[in-house]
């Protein structure tokens, strides 16, 4: 995966809940990408914004059917696009 | 014959084992790690089949300790048939793991399992569609109640004689035809599997097996990187990503073909979730479910716990006043008495409702719920959500507690955790706490000690922290569906732990009950009390508490039922005033962890952080009990 710059870079924190975005890359770490992808977190998979904890919590994210908590530092890790 | 189970996280696995295995499983280590499996031996049409469940693993790429003992098994060791559980309801995501499964070329069956939630979600699988595209045994199985189970393991005994091997789907352009040049250039009949599972492992670039791969076939170093580089170049992406997508491709393709999505009561988690995971009602609700728990544990445990005791007091002062009460031999049978009715009447009040209750929150899928809304409070304790399934399971028992620190990648967050938990009261503790503060100063007292102990954790938190700051990239874990817990697992749970308490504490704990009226009877205890004493002067404790705290370090009961033995009485609220209950409660929640936890410590992260969780354990007990102290002389 691509970790370099994207023209319209957005990460999942950027994202209003109930919205549906498209995966387009990670930044940070081999160990976490390899868990995301795990977990569907493939580009160009569809992702949508579920709900977020309240005092700065975790996402609760649909993704491939299935619901996926990530914690604010990994979202901030997951860059999308709209769509 | 030997069977192998393999599936991802939460997809019912682990059931279907416990639905053939009953209470005999074995559970063991994999050499060198802390990953443990679980064994049994089961009958399938007259042969006795060894049966293994492996670890729950996303995919084969090895990246964690699970994933990579669950790959060498499979290639290194001599397994008749994998059987591969899915997630009916997660059909794309559990055919990812079938298909790298079925590249290994060993005989495999597949059940699709949850086939009730499948149907309740308007979900329709074609079974026999998708075993014509891929080739391997298809069975519908609802583990959770047993159906399907015995024909799952026929089919698996079948695979076993005929040994059908699976045909592996084939990949797009480019990469199919680096996977086959490399499979080219492997040696015939060096690898226990087959040579394209090996390719492809090579172009995925996994180190232990290029490793292998070099002594048997030379050094494909430089002909991997040749396709590693061209498929990157040719797609701005590596190999291993390529790779996943294809196979996700494939699953797409497969799922598409074989079910249908009609219309389903989806919604009903939605609007379960709306409240449970409300920003408000969602934590009024975390308070009031697991108040009302606590409150049912209280109320079944004392309920039970007065009468008992009662009868086992009454027993024992009857032999005592029969046999006369200086002589050993009633001071011994009045001594076994008082252990098997610590057992009976202390621990197992609490220990039943409560395994039963927590078991209950776990597999309707409202354990993971709590990590959701509880991940912002203890990112300020420096730690994630997901720590706090080990702060959870810690009230039931430290041991499982810490064995679960695994699932947090990092060391430091391990440790942590780990530190923190023992210092969680556990049931036994749970025991001290509500024998001797709640039955004596009432429940109030008993909620105190819970939220005073929560205090010091969270201090003791903020102080570790600033040595090891945090540095984990934070939580990442899959919110599982609402499912109605069968009494069969939640039972079956429950008693697996509490058969351990009943074989091997209690025991120890009638043991040290007698140990303890010896050393009454030729006048030891004085010479143990001194140990203590240092501790037990500067918080105003009657020295003779000091044997039972010894005690206390073999199991947590045993330092509240040692102290009938030690003070001569079970009505503590003659020996002892109120602020004496509560400081000792207090010391005895956070001093010294039990053997049990000290070795499982030890297995998990090592010697030397063993001793510094016991060393910082008696470091903040001694003063969370002067705290206490203190606390109580102002007000």
């Amino acid at each position: 995966m691509p970790a370099g710059i994207y023209w319209r870079h957005m990460n999942l924190l950027n994202v209003k809940n109930g919205r549906w975005v498209r995966v387009r890359g990670f930044r940070g770490g081999y160990g976490i990408q390899q868990r995301l992808t795990q977990l569907g977190f493939l580009p160009g998979n569809k992702i949508r914004i579920i709900r977020k904890a309240p005092f700065r919590g975790p996402l609760l994210l649909e993704v491939d059917g299935r619901e996926i908590v990530l914690g604010r530092g990994v979202a901030a890790h997951v860059i999308v696009e709209k769509i | 014959m030997r069977f192998a189970l393999v599936g991802q996280p939460n997809c019912g696995k682990s059931t279907l084992f416990n639905q053939v295995a009953g209470y005999k499983a074995e559970t063991g280590n994999f050499s060198g790690t802390t990953v443990s499996y679980k064994e049994t031996k089961v009958r399938v049409l007259g042969d006795i089949i060894e049966l293994v469940d492996l670890p729950g693993t996303y995919t084969l790429l090895g990246t964690n300790p699970a994933e990579r003992v669950v790959l060498d098994y499979l290639i290194d060791k001599k397994v008749d048939v994998i059987i591969n559980v899915i997630d009916a309801t997660h059909l794309v995501q559990g055919l990812l793991l079938s298909l790298e499964l079925m590249e290994l070329g060993r005989p495999m069956v597949l059940a699709v399992n949850m086939m009730d939630e499948a149907v309740r979600q308007g979900l329709t699988i074609d079974g026999e569609k998708l075993q014509e595209l891929i080739g391997i045994p298809i069975l519908p199985l609802i583990a959770s109640r047993g159906q399907g189970v015995r024909e799952v393991f026929r089919s698996a005994w079948n695979a076993a004689k005929e040994k059908p091997l699976p045909t592996p789907q084939k990949f797009n352009g480019d990469i199919e035809a680096a996977v086959q040049d490399v499979k080219g250039r492997l040696k015939k009949g060096v690898y226990p599997v087959s040579r394209r599972a090996i390719a492809i492992k090579l172009l995925e670039g996994d180190p232990a097996i290029s490793e292998k791969a070099k002594k048997k076939d030379g050094d494909l170093a430089g002909i991997l990187h040749g396709h590693m580089d061209r498929l990157c170049h040719n797609s701005t992406q590596q190999a291993v990503w390529l790779i996943a997508s294809e196979r996700q491709k494939i699953a797409r393709a497969l799922a598409k073909k074989v079910s249908r999505q009609g219309q389903g009561r989806l919604s009903l988690r939605d609007k379960l979730d709306d409240v449970l995971l409300h920003p408000v009602f969602g934590y009024l609700f975390l308070v009031l479910i697991m108040g009302l728990f606590f409150y049912m544990v209280y109320g079944i445990g004392n309920w039970l716990e007065g009468p008992l005791l009662g009868f086992f007091d009454n027993l024992a002062a009857d032999i005592l006043i029969r046999l006369g009460s200086e002589g050993l031999g009633a001071q011994l049978v009045a001594a076994t008495i008082q252990g098997i009715a610590g057992g009976i009447a202390i621990v197992l009040p609490y220990l039943v409702p409560f395994l039963i209750g927590l078991g209950f929150l776990e597999d309707i899928g409202y354990l993971t719920r709590i990590a959701f809304l509880m991940d912002a409070l203890m990112h300020r304790l420096g730690l994630h959500g997901k720590a706090i399934v080990p702060f959870i399971l810690g009230y039931g028992c430290s041991v499982p507690a810490i064995m679960s620190t695994r699932i947090m990648e990092d060391k430091r967050d391990r440790f942590l955790s780990a530190a923190l938990v023992t210092m969680i009261p556990c049931a036994a503790r749970l025991a001290v706490i509500f024998g001797l503060v709640s039955f004596y100063l009432g429940p109030w007292a008993a909620l105190g000690i819970y939220f005073f102990n929560l205090f010091i954790i969270g201090i003791t938190a903020r102080i570790l922290t600033r040595f090891m700051p945090e540095d984990s990239p934070g939580l990442i874990l899959e919110m599982p569906v609402y499912r109605l817990p069968t009494l069969r697992t939640v039972t079956a749970k429950a008693w697996f732990r509490i058969r351990e308490f009943v074989f091997e504490a209690w025991p120890l704990l009638i043991i040290g009950s007698i140990v303890l009226a010896l050393l009454n009877f030729y006048a030891v205890t004085p010479f143990l009390d001194q140990i203590f004493r240092p501790i037990t002067w500067i918080l105003g404790l009657p020295s003779k508490v000091g044997t039972p705290l010894i005690f206390g370090i073999f199991r947590k009961e045993l330092s509240l039922v040692m102290l009938a033995q030690a003070l001569g009485t079970t009505n503590y609220a003659a020996v002892l005033t109120a602020e004496q209950m509560v400081i000792y409660t207090v010391f005895v929640v956070f001093y010294i962890p039990c053997i049990s936890t000290i070795t499982v410590i030890k297995n998990e992260l090592g010697a030397a952080k063993m001793w510094a969780i016991t060393g910082l354990s008696i470091l903040v007990a001694t003063l969370a009990s002067l705290a206490a102290r203190l606390f109580i002389l102002v007000i």
